[in-house]
């Protein structure tokens, strides 16, 4: 390693004593977890993702609030509802040296269905896509199967590998789900431990990955947005919150993600900034919509099937309480199930805290003396989630729904809560296009195997009118349209009490002073938007 | 003897099969891995059709089955997070597990010994009685706690040393280690004490108890009668004889320490097979869980079975005994 390594235990202590020293070319970062591999094609895991954007770039861009900018298209039009054509930009080279053309582009999309035992794979995006052709270099048109609005925003997360370094041949022809032609031999995710493989366009060229330990990307000189800050890029996995803080505090790394809440005060009086932002995480409440609910007791049937007693549990709850108290601040009383002014949010005001209310409801729909119920929660997958579980849960019995907390770890926790154990349960969702359609169409819209819909709607909610609207904005290319009935199937739903949004998580990054990151909606750490705070 | 070794090889054989019986069964229960792997985004048919990619969808003694059958061809499945062989991944982190767990080792000796012999030699002097103190901390105290406290002084506020990871790394018999170099070496000294600590308070502990009653043993009064040095009569004498029941000790931890440097590898972001676990755990990647587990099983076996056969070679008694029964 370099000299730097040698002292940093000496720096360490200058920095903790708050005089940040000149920062050479070099950054650490100690991320929360640890990148499964440095195929940007294997594993759609925002771990993943954040490490491989650094190396590899996609036809579009998602900025710090999720606005899709170009990236290596310049940029694109929609020819007709399942056309589109992008202009890709010229002059992009790759790690080694050769061009960036369309070619690339079909290799990359043709790759994804050939990638191997992939835990989660990226499939998604590229199944909709019927054909694709290149005009010239730099002139691509895509077709879908259906029409997709969403398509540029997708693009982003498909990344874009090189077809040389990969062995594809001369002409790459588009089939779709993994029939294309000229594809060469295929290298598996674990070949891209290799910097030789791992080409991509990016800012960064990837020097070393050990797995375990760390990963070394460093500066390509010949990136096309400029030279990029710094020369070398070290990312540390360091999973537990406790070590992960001294880390910082000791000078082993330079940017944290994630310190735990509790320990900010401190780290701030160490000298260090911290900088938040609002995810696009939301955390719910959502409650079982059958006819025999598991976990209830003291009622006829199940009480939460009318939508007063749905009502009546969202007036008990004291969302200001339980973000200034229990989320240190660090969170946002919701109204809505994606921030606004994210697209598709309408700005429907917080349902407001009100007991009184609450318990009135509850006789109105036959339960004056309440009944019993079991509130299920992760207690290791969100921000301080069992605490909060409590709170709910103590609110709610002060308007006599007697509410006991399942805690469960998160592994356990959603198979059971895809089990429908739960009669009510706390969850989180996180959109990654940065759109309404996502939570909606993932949690609320009625369960069905058959069409996709409603994957996680662990709540089994049904509402068929909220249905045909979603699956008509779905399709509808025009934003503004979309954008108006996105916000109306919002509405229906949360008028309906179908589900119940707590409140926003705020992300938080610690870093040395003389450091400054723009904090991004969808909780990414990207290197490449560090920057020393100087400039 | 070569009845006595078939019928301990039998036995290891059996707690194997008993091992990975109960393994695979409990990790059965502990959730669905594709609850946790997927991407919260995917479909309902993306979930079937991973669930089915990964074998998960078949019942329970047939996955058993697959999995023995593979076991005993020498592969253990693949993990289900890095899509290669569980077994690769395991040996890719054994040599910093090893580093890790041979330094600590060897500095309980190194510290654990002398310092035992010591309080065993003058057990109501005020060293011996702080000696014997500093023991029972180190026993007691909680090894997670005692971690975050080492970083806490000679990282955070003293900055000697870093707070975790391994440092640099170079080649050394095919391996790679870390205490070739000093930023490797500066890495290496925490997590080592912070493993040391606790096996130290033993041996020191076993040292002084030994100590104290090889002092009293006729062959040391006669050497002292003798007017030998008590250089010699520490050295010779009793150090020898305490020995015994130290290496005993020290090869049985060792097995230990390996398997479960758990703790130590997750407080210091050690990257060993620990901490693989740990992380493993988590994400329910069911192929390493069940991997490293029969590994662990299988060099907890195997040391056991070598203890007893050198226990065997060493005193004929125990070898005499159990050829009568």
């Amino acid at each position: 390693m370099t000299m730097k390594a040698l002292t940093l235990p000496l720096l360490a202590g200058i920095a903790v004593a708050g005089i940040a020293p000149a920062t050479a070319q070099e950054l650490t970062i100690g991320l929360k977890s640890e990148a499964t591999s440095m195929d940007p094609q294997f594993h759609q895991l925002s771990t993943n993702i954040q490490v491989t954007k650094n190396i590899f770039e996609a036809l579009t861009t998602q900025d710090a609030v999720q606005k899709v900018t170009p990236g290596l298209a310049e940029s694109w039009e929609a020819v007709d509802d399942t056309t589109w054509r992008f202009k890709l930009r010229q002059g992009v080279k790759f790690h080694d040296g050769s061009d960036f053309t369309a070619r690339d582009v079909i290799y990359s999309f043709c790759r994804v269905p050939l990638v191997q035992n992939s835990p989660s794979a990226y499939t998604i995006y590229t199944a909709g896509i019927a054909d694709m052709q290149a005009e010239d270099d730099y002139t691509l048109t895509i077709r879908t199967k259906a029409t997709n609005p969403l398509l540029p925003s997708e693009m982003w997360s498909l990344a874009i590998v090189s077809a040389n370094a990969l062995g594809a041949e001369d002409q790459v022809t588009y089939g779709p789900d993994g029939t294309c032609e000229g594809m060469g031999d295929v290298p598996q995710a674990p070949a891209f431990n290799d910097p030789g493989i791992a080409v991509g366009t990016g800012p960064y060229v990837l020097d070393n990955y050990t797995r375990g330990s760390e990963m070394v990307v460093t500066r390509f000189d010949d990136y096309w947005g400029g030279t990029p800050d710094w020369e070398r890029v070290v990312m540390r996995p360091i999973t537990s919150d406790g070590p992960r803080v001294a880390a910082l505090l000791a000078g082993d790394v330079e940017m944290i993600e994630s310190p735990p809440i509790q320990d900010i005060p401190r780290i701030e009086q160490a000298g260090f900034s911290v900088v938040d932002a609002l995810s696009n995480r939301i955390i719910y409440l959502h409650m079982l919509q059958q006819e025999d609910a598991p976990g209830i007791s003291g009622a006829e049937g199940n009480p939460l099937l009318d939508p007063r007693v749905r009502e009546a549990i969202s007036l008990s709850i004291n969302r200001e309480a339980i973000a200034e108290r229990i989320m240190g601040g660090y969170a946002q009383p919701a109204g809505e199930l994606l921030p606004p002014p994210m697209f598709g949010t309408s700005g429907r005001p917080v349902d407001a805290y009100d007991p009184e209310r609450a318990r009135e409801l509850l006789a109105e729909a036959g339960y004056p003396d309440g009944f019993s119920i079991t509130l299920g929660t992760p207690n290791d997958r969100y921000i301080n989630d069992e605490q909060v579980a409590q709170a709910v849960a103590q609110m709610m019995s002060r308007i006599g729904i007697q509410t006991r907390v399942d805690a469960s770890t998160a592994s356990q926790f959603f198979s059971r809560r895809n089990a429908l154990e739960f009669p009510i349960y706390m969850a989180g969702w996180g959109a990654s296009s940065g759109d309404m359609s996502s939570p909606l169409k993932s949690l609320v819209a009625t369960y069905d195997p058959e069409t996709g819909m409603g994957p996680t709607n662990a709540g089994r909610y049904s509402n068929p009118d909220m249905d045909a609207l979603l699956i008509e904005a779905m399709s509808t290319i025009d934003d503004e349209k979309r954008d108006q009935m996105l916000q109306e199937a919002e509405t229906m739903v949360l008028d309906d009490y179908g589900i119940i949004p707590l409140h926003y998580e705020q992300t938080v990054w610690a870093m040395k002073s003389d450091l400054s990151y723009e904090p991004r909606v969808d909780q990414y750490t990207m290197a490449t938007e560090v920057k020393p705070a100087a400039k | 003897m070569i009845v006595y070794l078939v019928r301990r090889l039998g036995q290891s054989l059996l707690a194997v099969m008993a091992m990975a019986v109960l393994v695979f069964i409990g990790v059965y229960f502990i959730g669905n891995p594709v609850d946790v792997l997927i991407n919260p985004e995917a479909s309902q048919a993306d979930i079937l059709a991973t669930t089915e990619r990964l074998g998960l969808d078949k019942p329970l003694y047939q996955q058993f089955g697959i999995f023995i059958w593979n076991a005993l061809q020498g592969d253990l499945g693949t993990s289900f997070v890095y899509g290669r062989p569980a077994l690769d991944i395991i040996l890719d982190r054994l040599p910093a597990t090893m580093e890790l767990a041979l330094v600590a080792l060897i500095l309980s000796v190194g510290i654990g010994i002398p310092l035992g012999v010591w309080a065993g030699l003058r057990p109501h002097s005020i060293a011996g009685r702080t000696i014997m103190g500093g023991s029972i901390l180190g026993f007691s105290l909680p090894n997670f706690w005692q971690g975050m406290l080492l970083i806490l002084v000679f990282a955070v506020i003293l900055g000697w040393l870093p707070a975790g990871g391994r440092g640099e790394t170079t080649e050394f018999l095919g391996m790679q280690v870390s205490f070739l170099t000093w930023n490797g070496l500066s890495h290496l000294i925490l997590p080592a004490i912070n493993l040391a600590l606790f096996k130290m308070s033993l041996i020191i502990r076993l040292a002084r108890a030994n100590t104290r009653e090889v002092c009293l043993q006729d062959y040391v009064k006669f050497a002292r009668a003798k007017g030998l040095s008590g250089r010699r009569v520490v050295l010779v004498h009793v150090l020898k004889n305490i020995m015994i029941p130290v290496v005993t000790i020290i090869g049985l931890e060792l097995g230990s320490m390996v398997a479960f440097a758990i703790v130590t590898e997750t407080v210091f972001a050690w990257p060993g097979m620990g901490k693989l676990l740990i992380d493993s755990i988590n994400l329910l990647d069911r192929p390493v869980i069940v991997a490293y587990l029969m590994l662990t099983v299988l060099i907890i076996v195997g040391i056991n079975l070598a203890v007893d056969v050198i226990y065997s070679l060493l005193d004929p008694r125990i070898r005499l005994s159990e050829m009568k029964g």
